[in-house]
Parts: structure tokens; C-alpha cells; sequence
């Protein structure tokens, strides 16, 4: 059993340089030459400065731009590190809700949404993504249904044509993978970007 | 449920069958010492670590000597895990200033993915370093898949070997499997991870203005080498707190889809290996349609309860099933197909949270875990742990005949069952036993997010996914207490090596039995019968074991969801 030891303390050693130095550093050197812009994180630059990510949600609030899902994310609170305080779309503590199907905190938080969503748009049924929190709180879709269910709030605010408005998501609606895999969906950041170019 | 939902789900099952036989074959060649298409490469790297390690390669070990290099290799293992939590404040490639970590938690962690369990009370982006993500985790992540592999190729080895005493080489099989299986596989891997969006930088956390003008600090990292060998050795443990529900840890439809049958992939091909190493495929096929008849139930449940949604979507009218927790490029079927997968095997990898299923979504990836995640299973783990159920299910026909049970062509006999049912009873009694002791103590009460019988159920769950290996968790419970993370650091210590010890003990008895050729009396192990059995089995323990639990938690919930009760 003795005779174990040297190869315990070894073959460990080796195998940890191996696999956790040499493995992820010549990985992060090859994938850096081969894909630049997916390595770094798919940043997006505007004007010299960085926006975001396409591939991270960020909150939008303004009427003039399409909303993201609710986000369940928080932040510690400044006031007393102990406990956290809500900050949705925060990209360095994802996370989602995690309340349950009989969570009456779940319920009411719902029942409000779909209320505030109908006052804005009477015309179509509320999507049910809109009023979901997703699990990373940093979805960057929303369902196709839902950009479609938030044309006339987007259009009127910026004294756009509602058809133009439709049209840009339309444009921006991504299929299943190779027609089967995943769902429609609609990029918001993407398709914000784009209305503020149709906009000018 | 959609007609698209289960063409998604038909192909995924398909793709992994089709590589049984490919990864299997290989394999097999891997593990019995021949040379394969990358030894020209890769011998040199392994003979000069059998040099340094002082490993004579040709030497085999009895199944204690290869329990205890096991054993003495996690010791090593954790040392480092732990020592680079506590100290990774004073160490490189930490540009997001992490502090050192609490002791209980970085005692939590280190056994967690010591155990391959990876259950996750750190939160990846907010409380480790770069070089604690690699070099701690990523590390482990490969360590303690090869150590299941090689646990269950000794297992194997047992089955097939007649009047041997020795079941193989601890060091050799964690090399072998390290360098010729789990790296090629992950470099590619990473790549195709890194061309789907999957970011692999160690700059700092980026810092960006949003369109509205807000701050938005993006975590980034090395984080696609990670998940490669996360996913392919059904480790499970996040980058990102998130876990692969995060857009960078899981970025499109099509890296879901593959992370998925990379959890699969490995484990399912062990059950091929085990049936050319017994001389016969067809007793692989036969595991892997036990495994498939759960799988598919399993699968079912869950996608038809999510897309039901839940009581209080339908009665505002929002149809498209339970979103909550879920996230859109994904959808039902995907979030659903993954639950059910990442609880089968031991991955507890989550691209949606759990603990916003419906009571029956949520139950199924609790029951996979219960029944000890024989469904393809961790890597080796599943198929040892689905090795002792045949066993038992052998025996107990054995019984019914009243003949001697045998299985190819070994004589199951007292000593095997005493160290199956061993292996067996331990896992229930850590998590049922843990369980009852946290719902009486107000402190661990304290840590539920939901009231009423989800709360239980989030406990029931924590301490099922720790004992099992699995890692994934009803979220919403506070893990990260001094309680919390020391009963379940105990339960998957318990789960992992109460497990492999028994399992290795009668690997070794069964090694050194003579090979008896099949006659007119043995039961065959290759038809729907013995599949049937093997089901039956699993469901009657599993049933016996854990229904009075989930009777308290997901099935009074669901009832009450019905009810329209809320909490």
C-alpha cells in the first residue's frame, strides 16, 4: 500500500498541470486566434464604447424600446453585505427566482404583470414569456409573440408606423436551429439597435 | 406538447445510441491496453507520467490496493481544491479580486467536486478566481470522471475475469482514461463550444454601458474548457452561478443540444464496453434498454407537466406552459429533455431551475436521482451502481427458481448480494436520514425560499442531489450555511465512497470466481424478460424506499396546486 503513495502525490501533480493549466491556457490561446469575437464574449461596441453583449440581456425600461423578460437577479445590498437586494439583468450574479408553482409570492408577482401588460395592450393575449422571470435572469429573448405583443406601445412612442415597427421584428425573429432545434425567439438587444437606426 | 417537441427528443435519443457503438469500441481498445489512433502521439506523454509516478504499468492490484490509491489519490485532490479556495485571494489570475473563501464553504466544495457531485453553494461569477476555476475545478472535473470510469472498467474486469485476484491498475486506468478519452474529446469540444458563443478569456469582467445607459459588469472567464469536461464527464458544476441556463455557459439551441448528449455520450458507451468485455454486446444492450424504458417514462412526465403549466398560469390565461425559470431559446421541450437527462446521469448541469418546475415536472428529476442515477448514470458510476441492481434483480429470480442466480457467467452468491444491498440501502439513509433531521430544526427551516410542501421538497431535494452524486438543486434553498454545508458535504461523501467501496469489494469477489458456461438452467440476460425484471426491481425498492417522502413534498403539492392553494 505504501508504494502508492509516490504515484498519489505524483501522477496527481502531473495530471493537475495537465488538465488544469496546460489544457485551459493552450484552450483559451486557440479559441482566442480562432474565434477573437466569441472568446471575449461577444461583446458589442457603439461609438468606440462597449453596450453590452449579444449574447446577455440588459434591462430596458423606456417605453421607445422593446422589453426583456423579468429578471430575478440581485446584488448585494450596499447598505449591509449580508443581504442582497434585487437588480435585475445583473450580469456578474445570475440566477432566477426559484419560486415554485404554489408560491404565492409567484402568483401575485404574475397577476400584476399580466394587469400592467393588458393596460398597455388589450388587443393580444399577454405571452406568457413576458411575464416570467427566466433562469439565468440574463435571457436575451423574448418569444416572437411577445416583441409582436409590444409593437404598439414601441410605435407609438416613437412616432413610428406600426407596420415599419412590425416589420424590424419580423426581420429579427430567429427560427429553430436547422428548423428543429430550440425555439423562435427574438434577440431584444438586437432588435433595439436596430430601431434606433431606423429612428434617425 | 408539441409534435416538434418530440422529433427533438426521438433524435436525441437516436444520436446517443448511434455512439454507443463507436465510443464503446474505442474504449474497450483504451482500457485493455491496445494501442489506438492517438498513441503516436499520446504514449510518450504517458509513459513519462508512469516514470515520474514510479507506476509499473504491467503490474495489476488486488481490489484493495486499487480502493486505496483511489482513496489516497482524492486526498490529494482535495488539499488542492481546498487550499486554493482559501488562498486564491493571494494568487494570480484573479482580476475580479475575489476574497478567500469561508472554510465551510471551500470544505463543501472541495468535497463536492472531489465526489463529482458539484454542488453548487458557491456562486461561480461572485466567489472564485480564474485560477480556482481552472486549476481547482476544471482539474477535478477530469479527475473525478476518470476515477468513475476506472471504477466501473474494474467492475467490468470482475465480471470477466475467471480465478484472477488482481482487477487492474488504479493509476493506469485514470492516465488511459484521462489522456486518450476525456482531453481529445474536450478539445475539440471546447472549440465548438467557443464557435457557439461560449466566451475563453482570462481578461477581467467587462464593463459596459447599456443602450439606456446603465452599468452592466458582464462576467466573463475561461469558461468552455470548463464545461467541455463538465458536461462530457457529467460533472455539472457551473462557471456561472446560472449554470448552463447562463447565455455564456449555454448559448443556442445547438450547443444545448450537444451538451446534452455529451452527458449521455460516455456513460451510455460503458454499457458496450462492459458487453464486449463479457464476451457478449448484446448483455450491454440489454442494460442500456433498462435504462432507456426509465429514461422515456421519465422524459414523458416532465415534458407533459411543463407544457400543462401550472394552475395560476392557466387561470390568467397564459398558455405556452411553465416559463418560470426557463429560458425562451430553450423553451419546454429543451429545458424538460435536459432535467430528466442531467438527473439520469449525475451531471446536475441545469438550463433551467428546477425548483420553478411544476410538482410532477420537479418529481421526476428527484426520483432519477433516488433511484441512485443507474439511467446511463454518471460516468462509471451509473453503470456500477446499474450493475448492482442486476444483481438483485438476478437474485431475487434466483429465488423465485430456487437456483443458484448467475450472471455471465458468475455465481452470485451471499457475499454480492450482502455488498449490493450495502451499497444500496446507504444512499436512502443519508438523504431520508438528513432530510428529517433539517425539517426539525428551525435554523435549516430558515433556509427554504417556498413555504408549504415545496419547502420540504427543496430539502428532500438538496440532500437526494448530494448523496447522489447529481449536484443540480432546487435553488431556491439557502445551501450556503454552516449546516447546510457540512450535512451535505457528509452526504456525498457517504453517497460517493459507502458506494465504491462495497461496489470494489464485489468486483474483487467476483474476479477471483471461476467462469461457468451457460446451460440449459441459467436465465437469459439479453431478453425483454430480464430487462422487465431489472425494471421491476429498480421500481420496487425505488418505490419502497422513497414514495412516503414524495408523497409529503411534490405529490401533496401537486394536489394542492390543483386545489388552488398557494403558499
Amino acid at each position: 500500500m505504501l508504494r502508492e503513495i509516490r504515484p498519489a502525490i505524483l501522477i496527481l501533480l502531473l495530471l493537475t498541470a495537465i488538465t488544469g493549466l496546460a489544457y485551459p491556457l493552450a484552450m483559451t490561446a486557440i479559441a482566442g486566434a480562432i474565434f477573437p469575437k466569441q472568446a471575449q464574449g461577444s461583446l458589442i461596441e457603439k461609438d468606440g464604447k462597449i453596450i453590452g453583449s449579444a449574447l446577455i440581456g440588459q434591462e430596458f425600461k423606456d417605453d421607445k424600446y422593446f422589453h426583456g423578460r423579468p429578471s430575478a437577479t440581485s446584488a448585494p445590498d450596499p447598505a449591509d453585505t449580508t443581504k442582497t437586494v434585487s437588480a435585475p439583468y445583473n450580469a456578474a450574479n445570475s440566477g432566477g427566482s426559484n419560486l415554485g408553482p404554489t408560491s404565492k409570492a409567484l402568483a401575485d408577482r404574475i397577476k400584476e404583470d399580466v394587469e400592467k401588460l393588458k393596460a398597455e395592450n388589450p388587443f393580444a393575449p399577454v405571452p406568457v414569456d413576458l411575464v416570467t422571470t427566466s433562469a439565468s435572469g440574463l435571457d436575451p429573448d423574448i418569444s416572437p409573440e411577445g416583441a409582436l405583443f409590444q409593437v404598439p406601445r414601441v410605435a407609438k412612442a416613437r412616432n413610428l408606423p406600426e407596420a415599419r415597427v412590425r416589420q424590424l421584428v419580423t426581420e429579427h425573429i430567429q427560427g429553430r436551429m436547422a428548423g428543429l432545434l430550440g425555439e423562435p425567439s427574438v434577440n431584444v438587444l438586437a432588435l433595439n439597435l436596430a430601431l434606433d437606426e431606423a429612428s434617425k | 406538447m408539441t409534435v416538434i417537441g418530440w422529433i427533438q427528443i426521438l433524435l436525441y435519443c437516436a444520436i446517443v445510441v448511434a455512439l454507443v457503438k463507436p465510443l464503446g469500441w474505442y474504449m474497450t481498445r483504451v482500457f485493455s491496453g491496445e494501442r489506438t489512433f492517438m498513441s503516436p502521439i499520446l504514449r510518450p506523454v504517458e509513459t513519462a507520467l508512469y516514470r515520474i509516478g514510479g507506476v509499473d504499468e504491467k503490474r495489476e492490484q488486488h481490489w484493495l490496493t486499487y480502493t486505496v490509491a483511489m482513496l489516497l489519490f482524492h486526498v490529494g485532490g482535495f488539499l488542492i481544491i481546498y487550499g486554493l479556495m482559501r488562498l486564491q485571494a493571494l494568487l494570480p489570475l484573479n482580476p475580479a479580486e475575489q476574497s478567500a473563501v469561508a472554510p465551510d464553504l471551500s470544505f463543501n466544495t472541495a468535497i463536492s467536486f472531489l465526489t463529482n457531485t458539484n454542488w453548487q453553494n458557491y456562486g461561480g461569477e461572485s466567489t472564485l478566481s480564474y485560477l480556482t476555476q481552472m486549476v481547482g475545478l476544471t482539474h477535478q472535473n477530469f479527475l473525478s470522471a476518470a476515477t468513475g470510469i476506472a471504477l466501473a472498467v474494474a467492475m467490468i474486469r470482475g465480471f470477466s475475469r475467471s480465478s484472477m485476484r488482481t482487477i487492474g491498475n488504479f493509476w493506469v486506468d485514470v492516465v488511459r482514461c484521462t489522456l486518450y478519452v476525456l482531453l481529445p474529446i474536450c478539445i475539440v469540444y471546447t472549440l465548438f463550444l467557443v464557435w457557439q458563443g461560449m466566451p475563453q478569456t482570462l481578461g477581467a469582467y467587462v464593463e459596459a454601458t447599456t443602450l439606456e445607459g446603465a452599468k452592466q459588469t458582464i462576467a466573463v472567464g475561461p469558461v468552455a474548457s470548463q464545461v467541455a469536461i463538465k458536461m462530457l464527464g457529467t460533472n455539472g458544476g457551473g462557471f456561472f452561478n446560472a449554470n448552463a441556463a447562463h447565455p455564456f455557459e449555454n448559448p443556442t439551441a445547438l450547443s444545448n443540444f450537444v451538451q446534452m448528449i455529451s452527458i449521455f455520450a460516455l456513460g451510455a458507451a460503458l454499457t458496450n464496453v462492459f458487453g464486449r468485455t463479457v464476451g457478449n454486446q448484446r448483455q450491454g444492450w440489454a442494460i442500456l434498454a433498462v435504462m432507456g424504458v426509465l429514461f422515456i417514462a421519465g422524459v414523458a412526465v416532465t415534458y407533459w407537466a411543463e407544457a400543462n403549466g401550472t394552475a395560476t398560469l392557466n387561470a390568467l390565461g397564459l398558455t405556452g406552459g411553465n416559463m418560470e425559470g426557463k429560458e425562451v431559446r430553450f423553451g419546454i421541450v429543451a429545458s424538460s429533455l435536459f432535467a430528466v437527462i442531467t438527473t439520469a446521469a449525475s451531471c446536475g448541469a441545469v438550463n433551467a431551475m428546477h425548483d420553478s418546475f411544476t410538482a410532477l415536472g420537479g418529481m421526476i428529476p428527484l426520483i432519477n436521482m433516488q433511484i441512485g442515477e443507474i439511467i446511463v448514470g454518471g460516468v462509471g458510476a451509473g453503470l456500477y451502481g446499474m450493475l448492482l441492481f442486476v444483481v438483485l434483480a438476478i437474485f431475487v429470480a434466483g429465488l423465485m427458481v430456487g437456483r443458484t442466480p448467475e450472471y455471465v457467467g458468475k455465481k452470485i452468491e451471499a457475499r454480492e448480494v450482502k455488498m449490493a444491498m450495502l451499497a444500496i440501502l446507504v444512499l436512502p439513509l443519508m438523504y431520508l436520514g438528513w432530510t428529517a433531521v433539517a425539517v426539525v430544526l428551525p435554523s435549516a427551516v430558515a433556509s427554504m425560499a417556498n413555504a408549504g410542501p415545496h419547502g420540504f421538497t427543496e430539502v428532500l431535494y438538496a440532500f437526494t442531489s448530494a448523496t447522489g452524486n447529481n449536484g443540480s438543486a432546487f435553488g431556491g434553498l439557502t445551501g450556503n450555511t454552516f449546516f447546510y454545508n457540512l450535512t451535505l458535504a457528509s452526504s456525498m461523501f457517504v453517497g460517493r465512497f459507502f458506494m465504491i467501496v462495497p461496489a470494489m469489494a464485489l468486483a474483487g469477489s467476483l474476479a477471483a470466481k471461476k467462469s461457468i458456461p451457460p446451460s440449459a438452467g441459467t436465465l437469459p440476460t439479453t431478453g425483454g424478460l430480464f430487462v422487465g425484471l431489472v425494471v421491476g426491481v429498480i421500481l420496487i425498492i425505488g418505490g419502497l424506499t422513497f414514495f412516503p417522502a414524495l408523497a409529503l413534498g411534490p405529490i401533496v403539492e401537486h394536489l394542492a396546486m390543483n386545489a388552488n392553494t398557494l403558499f
